[in-house]
């Protein structure tokens, strides 16, 4: 027992280094009252670390403190993407002017940023009811608290109110159905709970019951449509830094959470085949049905999305439909789905949060984040443009950025499941996306500035962040090879 | 024998918990979703953890869930015990820039 705990341990170093960094933040924020980012620097060095320990774990397949975390390429994969997310977001805080008015508190906000962070290591690893439920409230209420950052401002305290409302009740109805889900397999752990299914348990109007609400829970945290009325608010209130982290490092916790819980719990063969199916669950068709939500999800976030003038608004609808096109991957539940929907959410990771940053830089210049203002921002500030720019054709999808990379894996995975109607309504919808996207390409560049309008001057730290995340975004275009091999190595779940 | 009421009423099943514990989360999920006072509404999300919490209790006294129900439950009580603690913070917080807590009113952002 003694031995099996200690061993457990060496294989949670990531998670304990995230914790320790919070427990260091709270103590220095104690002694240290300079308004600097000095906890920051903590923060990011304590990641840098778990980063490491994350790669460390290369290899390993297995499960620990009594099969309540599984740690397996898959965990590691996902643990790479938040860790590397997470880094990202440290580094735009620092930049960050919106918060600048709060610095007195910056410690607190980084200390719930490391709440939030090992809440999310622990989603992507867990395998047992219980464990998955407080990782994800362990995300969600440091969350809410996050998005009220900006106290003074009324919109941020109507965001994270608004937050905690959806949050509460979803996470309340998620955990109802788990209850139900416990109660009929009489397993608390996904894997006996799927040989308890396997065996039979003769509810099969319960189980689905249960399933839908779990559904709720979870498609409330990935923000798909029925249960996307939180995103744009709470995007549109929060500090920017807190809205990118919410569309990227949350989106790809949630997914690796639901990723899992599916394909373990809820498929004959206990893990991912070539031709995986939702074979034990009688009753509903649940692919149709996540099918649907997937395609509502495109529809809704990009139609909608035509209207906004917010950036952050905007943003927050195209995140919702990439959440759409990402979900077409778990409705085929085979091993290329779930290898497309890695490598979208690795492509993801640097656009969104590139076209987020520069969104970012704008409004610490101009103070505002209303595209119609953009109006010959070409001309002030070309570098930041340009990335923009680049940001904004990769999330449309066009070659040769990365983002044409992704939406190709996941369509030809779909196509190759046979969800043609699918693969239908996303390439329809990616038309659509073009239109918006290009509205602010447009107000960049096909406007005269303003008379006396001066150039923008950005400091040389903000530029190399920029550069290291448009990079990427390029390079992922026209060199894709590593990053498939990875993913595709990456599928092999614990148990699976 | 005949079959009464009275006679199932009197010999509590882990049916007779489920029911409460589904007229529980109706009914919280009923205040969710009319009622326009944000405490109101806490309230109603607090009756849905606690039906939650009910049918891990009765699931783990009448299935072969022994002790596993009684832990979950324990969790769940701090959770909720945690989301009330930054719920109301927040609340207050917004009764401050607005004044009102009702959830009609505070809606600036649209669209």
């Amino acid at each position: 027992m003694i031995e099996h705990t200690l061993h457990s341990i060496s294989q949670f170093y990531p998670e304990i280094i995230v914790v320790v960094t919070l427990c260091v933040i709270i103590i220095v924020d104690l002694l240290v009252k300079n308004g600097k980012h000095t906890t920051g620097w903590i923060l990011l060095g304590g990641l840098l670390l778990a980063g490491i320990s994350v790669i460390m774990q290369t290899g390993s397949n297995l499960a620990v403190f009594y099969d309540m975390v599984a740690v397996d390429p898959f965990a590691v994969f996902f643990k790479v993407l938040i860790i590397l997310s997470s880094m990202f977001i440290v580094l735009f805080s620092m930049k960050s002017s919106e918060l600048e008015a709060y610095s007195s508190r910056y410690g607190e906000y980084y200390m719930l940023l490391a709440g939030m962070i090992f809440g999310m290591l622990l989603m992507v690893g867990s395998t047992n009811l219980l464990m998955i439920y407080l990782a994800f409230e362990m995300v969600s209420i440091s969350s809410y608290v996050l998005v009220g950052y900006m106290k003074k401002e009324r919109r941020s305290s109507e965001a994270s109110m608004k937050y905690i409302i959806y949050g509460a009740v979803s996470s309340g109805v998620m955990l109802y159905g788990l209850s139900l889900l416990v109660g009929i397999t009489g397993a608390t752990d996904i894997f006996q709970v799927n040989s308890a299914l396997a065996a039979g348990v003769g509810e099969s109007f319960i189980l689905n019951i249960s399933i839908l609400m779990i559904v709720v829970g979870m498609g409330f945290k990935i923000a798909i449509v029925p249960f996307h009325f939180w995103a744009p608010d709470v995007y549109e209130g929060a500090p920017i830094t807190i809205s990118a982290f919410l569309a990227v490092a949350s989106q790809i916790a949630a997914f690796g959470l639901i990723v899992r819980f599916f394909s373990i719990s809820f498929i004959d063969s206990g893990g991912v085949t070539a031709t995986g199916t939702w074979q034990i669950v009688e009753g509903l068709h649940w692919d149709l049905l996540l099918g649907g939500m997937a395609a509502l999800a495109m529809i809704v976030g990009n139609l909608t999305a035509l209207r906004q003038d917010n950036i952050k608004r905007m943003l927050a609808y195209s995140s919702i439909a990439h959440a759409g096109y990402m979900l077409m991957g778990l409705v085929i539940l085979a091993g290329e789905g779930l290898t497309s929907i890695m490598i979208y959410l690795f492509i993801y990771l640097f656009m969104n949060l590139g076209a987020f940053y520069v969104a970012m830089l704008f409004s610490n210049k101009l103070e505002t984040e209303s595209i119609e203002k953009y109006k010959g921002l070409g001309f002030r500030a070309p570098l930041e443009s340009i990335a923009m720019t680049i940001f904004l054709v990769s999330l449309t999808g066009l070659p040769p950025t990365g983002g044409f990379v992704a939406k190709l894996y996941i369509f030809g995975a779909a196509i190759s499941g046979g969800w043609i109607w699918l693969v239908t309504i996303a390439g329809i919808t990616t038309v659509i996306s073009l239109f918006y996207y290009i509205r602010v390409v447009r107000n960049m560049y096909f406007f005269e500035a303003e008379q006396g309008a001066l150039q923008l001057k950005f400091d040389l730290p903000s530029k190399i962040i920029l550069l290291l995340l448009l990079v990427p975004t390029l390079l992922l275009g026209i060199y894709f090879e590593p990053l498939i091999e990875f993913a595709r190595s990456s599928i092999a779940m614990f148990g699976g | 024998m005949e079959y009464s009421i009275m006679e199932w009423l009197s010999d509590p099943g882990l049916v007779h918990f489920l029911i409460v514990s589904a007229m529980l989360f109706s009914l919280g999920l009923m205040a969710v979703l009319s009622q326009r006072n944000v405490i109101m509404v806490l309230m109603g999300v607090e009756l849905i953890l606690n039906s939650a919490n009910i049918n891990f209790i009765a699931f783990s006294r009448f299935t072969e869930l022994s002790l596993d129900g009684h832990m979950i439950a324990l969790f769940v009580i701090i959770i909720a015990a945690a989301e009330a603690a930054v719920a109301l913070a927040i609340v207050l917080n917004v009764y401050n820039r607005f004044k009102t807590i009702n959830l009609d009113e505070i809606s600036t952002m649209k669209g």
